[in-house]
């Protein structure tokens, strides 16, 4: 079995003032033709992983191999083979149109010119992104430029793809599109594998075939989305909704032993994992004992998102 | 060259600026009554701050740049030569301060009617090529340092910028400052490329430092000397920076 990432025991410390544990021991290993996702809250490691896969960064201790090569040693034969995307990111040169920018990042990768303006074109078409060719890039909204970053990471046609947040801050319809040509990408090839890193559970629990679940540098658990939710048999999972409650009230309910909380929208329902059913009476007697009051009480199917409270404790928001 | 033609107020301020920085100048000789060589080497000096002014603020803080706006980090994934990414930057930079110079030189001429005469031309080119090649490369130097340097790069610039002016002679012969001052601004390329490019403008009266033939092998001799530095240096910092984790760390 090939395999596109083979990360052993991996630690990444950042040294200053404080000294910062980013990644701690971590194995995992994605095969290629994988759609693998990292889930996991702000400054859980996600980044630095990806920085360290895509030889922007060294590890502390530990290995990692991409593609059968060394990050340590053996960027160089890497580098050729990867591409990155990171969600947000403000890349390229707002003078410059999005075919020029687009057509530059090629060049870095030798792309043949006539391959590089074939592939140009078809991407522009297949993210809506047409009427914008040759449109200066600062004149451009983010969401158009966000586009044109995931173009600049697939026009290369990499074999791994490491696309941190891709989605970040894109309309729905768009989301899809981008979700749809991944899936399209990957099946069509199967040497080419993806590394995804979202906050969205909805877009790992649809497009990836196995998720990582990290929080503090440390992966709490690794399986396929149905895999991760069927460790949850032994839990229920139920929305309360309530009269407007402030911190207090959630950081109480969190107390209760056996039960994961996490408020879903803005102080007024809560999600809630228990390891017991039976434990719902006490969460109901901590929300009145605190003044509020239960306005509906509904069991819910288990979500990624639901495994994901109960390993990492809280929610992503 | 495609942000000169895309934005064309910029060419208008690169070609207006410096020629209200060379007035200045000329009409301080000619209030103190110097020779009119000395508005000759004024227009040159002009000319090639162009290219100096270019390498301190274009060339050497590019990487700090990049990184600030997040295409560095795209630069050093993927797999293209580094030393071919900076060279394309100095030529580049060359490029379009090429333009800012032309124009001050050309203009310096006609409006100050500054007179020089070429005395060997291709003497002349290789002097300024090599003068070119070899800021360039200090400058592509000062890029590989200043990648993880943020703002003490912008610092280290600024340094650079006005205690050059003076000890490299932008505008006088350098010579007058004593040998060994000259001798040691004589490591910043500018200050032979300019020395050598006056002897073969204005003549004697341009009271050169070197013969103009040891300031182009010693200019050649910086080039090769930056270039390899540059090299290494890039290298380092690059390794020193995927250690640290400061390639993509920005607002240093």
């Amino acid at each position: 079995m090939a395999y596109a990432l083979e990360v052993s025991s991996l630690s990444r410390t950042f040294s200053g003032k404080q000294t910062v544990v980013a990644l701690e021991n971590v194995d995992l290993k994605v095969e290629e033709g994988e759609l693998f996702g990292l889930l996991g809250p702000n400054g859980a490691g996600k980044t630095t992983l990806i920085k360290i896969l895509s030889t922007l960064l060294l590890p502390t201790t530990g290995t990692a191999k991409v593609l059968g090569h060394d990050v340590a040693k053996d960027a160089s034969k890497i580098r050729p083979l990867i591409n990155m995307v990171s969600g947000g990111e403000t890349s390229g040169y707002g003078l410059l149109t999005v075919r020029e920018n687009l057509w530059m990042f090629s060049q870095f990768y030798g792309v043949p010119g006539r391959v590089a303006r074939q592939r140009i074109d078809e991407l522009l078409k297949a993210f809506g992104l047409e009427d914008k060719a040759d449109a200066k890039v600062r004149t451009i909204s983010t969401g158009q430029r966000q586009r044109m970053n995931i173009i600049r990471g697939f026009v290369t046609d990499p074999r791994l793809i490491f696309l941190d947040e891709p989605t970040l801050g894109l309309d729905v319809t768009t989301s899809r599109a981008i979700r749809e040509y991944i899936r399209d990408w990957v099946s069509s090839d199967h040497g080419r594998t993806l590394l995804l890193t979202t906050h969205y559970m909805k877009e790992a629990e649809e497009l990836c075939d196995r998720v990582a679940i990290i929080d503090r540098g440390t992966i709490l658990a690794c399986d396929s989305p149905a895999g991760l939710k069927r460790r949850m048999n032994h839990a229920s999972t139920f929305v309360l909704d309530t009269t407007p409650f402030d911190a207090a009230p959630l950081s109480a309910i969190r107390g209760v032993k056996g039960v994961s909380a996490e408020d879903v929208e803005g102080g007024k329902r809560i999600r809630l994992v228990l390891d017991d059913e039976s434990a719902i009476s006490d969460v109901i007697s901590t929300v009145v004992s605190r003044g509020g009051r239960v306005v509906a009480l509904n069991k819910a199917e288990t979500t990624l998102e639901d495994v994901f409270i109960e390993l990492v404790g809280r929610g992503l928001g | 060259m495609i942000g000169a033609l895309r934005e064309p107020s910029w060419t208008f301020f690169d070609v207006l600026l410096p020629l209200l920085g060379i007035a200045a100048y000329i009409y301080y000789y000619r209030a103190l009554g110097a020779a009119s060589s000395f508005e000759g080497f004024v227009v040159l000096g002009g000319a090639m701050t162009a290219f100096w002014l270019n390498v301190l603020w274009g060339m050497a803080s590019q990487f700090y740049w990049e990184k600030e706006t997040g295409n560095l980090q795209l630069f050093l994934v993927s797999p293209m030569s580094r030393m071919a990414l900076l060279a394309g930057m100095a030529l580049g930079g060359m490029l379009s301060a090429g333009v800012r110079a032309l124009s001050t030189l050309v203009l310096g001429i006609v409006i100050f009617n500054v007179h020089m005469t070429v005395a060997d031309p291709l003497l002349l080119a290789a002097v300024f090529l090599v003068t070119l090649i070899a800021i360039y490369g200090m400058g592509m130097m000062f890029a590989s340092l200043f990648m993880l340097y943020g703002r003490d790069a912008w610092n280290i610039s600024n340094l650079l910028q006005e205690p050059i002016y003076l000890v490299s002679g932008f505008y006088f012969p350098v010579r007058s400052l004593g040998p060994w001052v000259s001798a040691v601004a004589s490591i910043i390329p500018i200050t032979l490329g300019l020395d050598a490019m006056r002897q073969l403008l204005f003549g004697v009266t341009a009271n050169g430092f070197l013969p103009v033939t040891t300031e182009l092998a010693v200019l050649c001799v910086l080039a090769v000397a930056f270039l390899v530095l540059a090299r290494y240096a890039l290298r380092y910092m690059e390794e020193l920076g995927r250690k640290e984790g400061r390639l993509t760390l920005r607002w240093q």
